[in-house]
């Protein structure tokens, strides 16, 4: 249980982590970070044997060096400013993920869990996840960080999703794989076509159609 | 059957990739269609038996949405014959709007993209497994994407780019709704097998209520963002006014009644859970915002395929109060979703015409559509007619068996907010329509000569359908629609 505990609160750290960061670069690495730790996460809860072992190599292949080395490429081929640049300050979107854990905090402590299908500290750690995720993606002008705070919302539903596995399906794994496959992949495309055409990811330059 | 659905598409989608020749490729889309919607015809027929280990089932839901579907899939493809003629050649074109010169995605890959899309849309609409509706509606995105993205210049891009960030974050959403309702049905002595209706039903009176509530709001807001309910529907009107105009029409009439399947699989779980109550509340105030928030921006809008997409936001909002007040009102919106794909998926096919000749979607520049286009000013003027509820279209009938339901289950206050949206609506589009289809031609643009057979043939046949519908209901429909109704009916 104890394992489960640190991965849990180093998770929690990553998310806040994803607000507070200025350099593209560091971004990603952390993108990096929080796939190994999820890889990291099907094994602490149920055992580093059969289909916990397969669907967490599979993560970590894929969440933990697959996205942040296609992500890195992307911007190593892009040529963009380096610096993330925020709609809202840095010290705002922190506070907000502050204030995000606080609210997850709470609501576990009053929401009726089924027992023992949670680790303590998980729906927490799940839910700062998506809200980080979320909030890079509306208060960050670069198509890129969307794409990667998508990732993070992403990494924190199928945290989420983590000790349903046991109950027998493993569509919900499979899903999210296939999910977050397509979604760089797509975007990955698409942030080209952009990049090409807007000769910037600036999505503060997508201002052409309104009412 | 069922099994070869979803794969004729694909084998036909995989074939124009492959054919070098554009006519017969073109021809193909055409004969798919056919195809597809004539075994589509023959499920109504003889039920098919499940297939893929009950994966794929059909049900009268799944089987209307379905018909619709493959028969705007048809409609949209005799017409892209005609379409692709004249936008498929790869070479430079001159954006009327700001100039810039800009190349359309290959048509190879635009039929690919159209196939795979019918494909992943008969997929979503025959099952009734959670899990496979999800992947399903995730690929009607992918799909879907390159197709808004054909003219290839800066505002299809940013209407794309728009369109992937809502609807994935919509999805990721949806999915976490999916995790919550397996929450709800945690066991840990016996688990659920899988994620099948047939399967979670009978549980659904055991599962814990307030993680099946927090699961339908997720999937309501997660599905309601890609079926364009007002506030999640920003995507929506820059998608479609800025994809080729079949596209727009196969949006509107199929794929955002795919993304209400999704929410009313979730209907489906909560109602013998007990919590139809629950969902009909919220459905009905994310039904009205929608109204009213198309009533608000189609006032005085000067772009006339942005006007058809708000539309599209107003009837996605019917279906939702229809669903949402239950009793009759479920069976005029089953009723409803039919009329509105037939109609507005002939409107979007007719702003294609106008387009191609005026090159504006402009209210004001695009006038005198009456001496121009003839066929096209006259279906537009029915076009208009219909959406907008007036008889003798199916769309009255439709509209106001909801209105009757709500005033027979004291729904007052929200009967009235439907009445008000809805005339304002029509009196913002009677603007518009009046004016384009009025007036003189501006000299700017040349007398386009006789209309294309293949041009008008599929708006006139699909508004052909919604009249009839008005007039006359055939029993067989009446049958499926009622039993539809009853599946998502709202229990006590």
């Amino acid at each position: 249980m104890a394992a489960i505990q640190s991965l849990l609160v180093a998770l929690v750290v990553v998310n806040l982590a994803y607000l507070a960061v200025t350099r593209l670069k560091t971004l990603t690495r952390i993108t990096a970070l929080q796939g190994v730790l999820l890889a990291a996460t099907p094994l602490a809860i149920a055992g580093p044997h059969g289909h916990g072992l397969v669907l967490s190599l599979a993560v970590l292949a894929i969440k933990g060096i697959g996205f942040p080395w296609l992500v890195a490429r992307t911007l190593s081929r892009l040529e963009v400013n380096p610096v993330v640049e925020p709609y809202f300050g840095f010290n705002m979107s922190l506070l907000a993920g502050v204030g995000g854990l606080l609210f997850s905090l709470w609501l576990e402590s009053r929401l009726p869990f089924p027992p023992g299908l949670f680790p303590p500290l998980l729906f927490p750690a799940a839910l700062t996840s998506i809200f980080s995720g979320l909030t890079l993606v509306v208060a960050r002008r670069k198509a890129l960080t969307q794409v990667i705070g998508y990732l993070a919302a992403e990494n924190g539903i199928f945290l989420l999703g983590v000790p349903l596995a046991a109950q027998g399906s493993v569509w919900l794994e499979l899903s999210v794989l296939l999910d977050v496959f397509v979604a760089v992949f797509v975007m990955g495309i698409a942030l080209h076509h952009i990049n090409k055409t807007f000769e910037s990811i600036d999505v503060g330059r997508f201002c052409s159609l309104r009412d | 059957m069922l099994a070869a659905l979803p794969l004729i598409p694909l084998l036909a989608g995989l074939m124009a990739l492959a054919l070098p020749a554009d006519g017969p490729r073109r021809w193909l889309l055409a004969a798919v269609g056919c195809l597809h919607l004539t075994l589509v015809g023959t499920t109504w027929v003889h039920p098919p038996a499940p297939a893929y280990g009950g994966l794929l089932e059909l049900d009268p839901l799944g089987q209307l949405f379905l018909t619709l579907a493959s028969l705007l899939f048809t409609a949209a493809a005799f017409y892209a014959v005609g379409y692709l003629r004249h936008e498929g050649a790869v070479h430079e074109k001159r954006d009327f709007q700001d100039g810039a010169t800009f190349v359309n995605a290959p048509e190879r890959v635009f039929s690919l993209c159209l196939c795979l899309f019918l494909s992943a849309m008969t997929v979503v609409c025959a099952t009734r497994n959670l899990s496979v509706l999800w992947v399903g509606i995730e690929a009607t995105t992918l799909s879907s994407a390159p197709l808004i993205y054909f003219h290839r210049h800066r505002r299809s891009l940013e209407a794309t780019w728009k369109y992937l960030v809502i609807c994935s974050v919509g999805i990721a959403l949806a999915l976490l709704g999916n995790i919550l309702v397996s929450v709800a049905f945690y066991d840990p002595v016996a688990p659920a097998a899988s994620m099948d209706l047939a399967e979670l039903l009978p549980l659904a009176p055991g599962a814990a209520k307030p993680w099946l509530r927090a699961a339908f709001i997720f999937l309501l807001v997660g599905y309601g963002s890609k079926m364009g309910l007002a506030p999640m529907h920003n995507w929506l009107p820059d998608a479609h006014s800025q994809s080729p105009s079949l596209v727009s029409a196969l949006l509107s009439g199929a794929l955002l009644n795919c993304a209400f399947l999704g929410i009313l699989r979730a209907v489906q779980i909560l109602s013998p859970a007990g919590l139809g109550a629950f969902c009909g509340e919220l459905l009905v105030l994310f039904g009205l915002i929608s109204m009213v928030t198309a009533a608000v921006f189609i006032v005085g809008l000067g772009d006339y395929k942005r006007m058809l997409a708000y539309s599209s936001v107003e009837h996605m909002g019917i279906l939702a109060l229809g669903v949402g007040i239950g009793g009759g009102a479920a069976f005029g919106a089953m009723l409803h979703a039919v009329n509105h794909s037939l109609t507005k998926g002939a409107l979007f096919l007719i702003s294609g015409n106008i387009l191609a000749v005026y090159h504006t979607r402009s209210c004001h520049d695009a006038r005198g559509v009456s001496r121009a286009l003839p066929i096209t000013a006259a279906l537009w003027t029915a076009g208009f007619l219909a959406i907008c509820g007036s008889p003798p279209f199916g769309l009255f009938v439709s509209e106001l068996a909801i209105l009757r339901a709500m005033f027979a289950g004291g729904h007052g206050l929200a009967a009235t907010i439907y009445v008000i949206a809805l005339a304002v609506i029509f009196v913002g589009m009677a603007t518009s329509v009046c004016r384009m289809v009025q007036g003189p031609l501006p000299p700017a643009v040349r007398h386009p000569g006789p209309e294309r057979v293949l041009s008008v043939a599929s708006p006139l046949a699909l508004l052909a359908a919604a009249l009839t519908l008005g007039l006359y209901v055939p029993q067989g429909l009446a049958d499926v629609l009622a039993r539809a109704a009853a599946a998502v009916s709202l229990g006590g």
